[in-house]
């Protein structure tokens, strides 16, 4: 429920009366920005008056007469800098010509209202106004808490970068002070443990960029006719010598061929991440199943695994960056946490979704759908 | 000559597994790991340590707590100190130095993760003399 500060000046006593006998008991719904909202009104007879009643409290809206006494409705807005404000004007006038509406809105007006006028075009031309404010409101709000969720991410990252340091750090001092003794053997795990959480945060730092890219639109994107077909199978050689020192097998399926426009970085991206993963969270002597189907043009992106799987309550946070499903079985697979939300990312790109069925010690099932871009390239925004 | 002292070093933070077992037994310690609550509970089935290192948030947010209440039923007398990061994640601080705190927290020292080594090591000493 919001409940608006109007402002009514004109110098008429009667037409300051109707609108606030008509406005101050209305509440009227906004389905379009789902709210509810009601009018308080407060009145003013002339110029001086409502220029101090706007500059210690800024009405929400401001119904102005175009012709006061000592000044114009024209005039008084300028007075008042109505362009950075938030509030919106609705302004009142007789000589309802073409000329004066035009000028009116230059100087920062949202709307005009013919005298004389019904209770009903009064409503309807507030209502208008309403739905501006409170829309305009709603963005700045979104706005916020997209900065709030940066700020979050960025305080995560710092955290999630610090520890590969931190334990590094600690096995230098290890082997410095040499609190093993003075055999390099002695060392070993500590060095192997090092090399495994700097490429850790090397896969970090290169999901981080992938992210960076892609949010920020700053490459330029190449869309261009891109085989599905011929990716998948490159993913899956660079994933093979993993795949094979565990006996997992990767299985492809397409009807071939299947092509779509896109930049073939992201489809890279997409199907790079998901059958790392289906490979790292499998068990061993496992199956990894990746199916391309089209329909249209619609590309479809099946992969699935025969590994640890999760709970419906982890599979409800996995797209979220910086999530790892933290477990027994978990414990020894490495990940920046950040892979499947580049993928979410990616796909909603390409007008599409991704989505995981899963059960625990079975598997995991990853649907990914992307639609075909326009064969022009988009530029970034 | 003592025969060493054995300690219970359990956290789901395999570097700080390594590290701390590594400096621990420069000084002479026996020390036996647990990555998380359920391994540490089997080697409890079995062995008594003189003094036990737990982390208070491994896979459940609570894991450390359960753990540190469970030895302390079947082993009244074995000190634990209980390791957080609770303090620099949430800004929650935990104390367990005085006897209403104890009587609930079931550990008898609290350190703040990064663990300093030598403070560590100290609360250990401090530990099994007063037991001792």
């Amino acid at each position: 429920m919001y409940n608006l500060r109007t402002l009514v000046v004109d110098d008429e006593l009667g037409m300051r009366l109707g609108i606030q006998k008509a406005l101050s008991r209305y509440k009227m719904q906004l389905a379009e920005v789902a709210a509810e909202v009601g009018f308080i009104v407060e009145m003013a007879e002339s110029a001086e008056e409502a220029i101090e009643k706007i500059n210690t409290d800024r009405p929400d809206i401001l119904l102005l007469d175009y012709k006061l006494p000592s000044m114009s409705g024209l005039d008084l807005l300028e007075r008042i800098n109505v362009q950075e404000s938030e509030m919106v004007t609705i302004m009142i006038t007789a000589y309802a010509t073409l000329e004066a509406a035009v000028l009116a809105i230059k100087k920062g007006a949202f709307d005009f209202l013919a005298k004389p006028f019904e209770p009903d075009e009064l409503k309807k031309a507030v209502k208008k106004a309403a739905q501006n404010l409170i829309l305009a409101r709603q963005i700045r709000k979104l706005e916020q808490e997209k900065h709030q969720v940066r700020f979050q991410f960025i305080s995560v990252l710092g955290h999630e970068l610090k520890s590969p340091l931190n334990a590094i750090e600690g096995y230098l001092n290890i082997m410095h002070e040499r609190v093993a003794g003075g055999e390099l053997k002695s060392y070993d795990e500590m060095i192997d443990r090092s090399v495994v959480r700097i490429q850790g945060m090397k896969k970090m730092i290169a999901d981080l960029l992938d992210l960076t890219r892609i949010e920020s639109g700053q490459k330029k994107r190449e869309i261009v006719e891109c085989d599905v077909c011929a990716i998948a199978k490159a993913a899956i050689e660079s994933m093979q010598t993993a795949a094979s020192a565990r006996n997992i097998s990767i299985k492809l399926n397409a009807d071939e061929p299947v092509t779509m426009m896109a930049d073939a970085g992201e489809i890279e991206i997409v199907l790079n991440n998901l059958v790392t993963n289906a490979v790292k969270y499998n068990r061993d002597s496992g199956q990894v199943r990746i199916t391309l189907k089209k329909e249209k043009n619609l590309v479809k992106i099946t992969v699935s695994d025969t590994g640890i799987g999760m709970s419906a309550e982890e599979s409800a946070m996995l797209f979220k960056e910086f999530v790892r499903i933290k477990n027994e079985k978990t414990r020894h697979i490495d990940g920046s946490g950040l892979g499947l939300s580049i993928v979410k990312k990616i796909a909603t790109i390409y007008n599409g979704d991704v989505n995981v069925t899963s059960q625990p010690n079975v598997g995991s099932t990853f649907n990914v759908r992307l639609h075909s871009e326009e064969s022009k390239p988009t530029d970034p925004v | 000559m003592n025969t060493a002292k054995k300690i219970l070093l359990v956290d789901d933070d395999i570097d700080f597994l390594v590290q701390i077992q590594t400096r621990l037994k420069a000084q002479q310690y026996d020390v036996i790991t647990a990555e998380g609550q359920q391994d540490a509970e089997k080697i409890l089935a079995e062995t008594k340590p003189d003094l036990a290192i737990l982390d208070l948030m491994m896979e459940q947010v609570d894991g450390g707590f359960a753990l540190a209440y469970h030895l302390k039923q079947k082993y009244p007398d074995v000190p634990i100190i209980l390791c957080t990061a609770v303090a620099s994640e949430t800004g929650i601080e935990f104390d367990a130095s005085t006897d209403e705190e104890r009587s609930w927290i079931k550990a008898d020292v609290f350190l703040p993760k990064p663990v300093r080594f030598e403070q560590l090591a100290r609360e250990i000493e401090r530990l099994l003399q007063d037991k001792a």
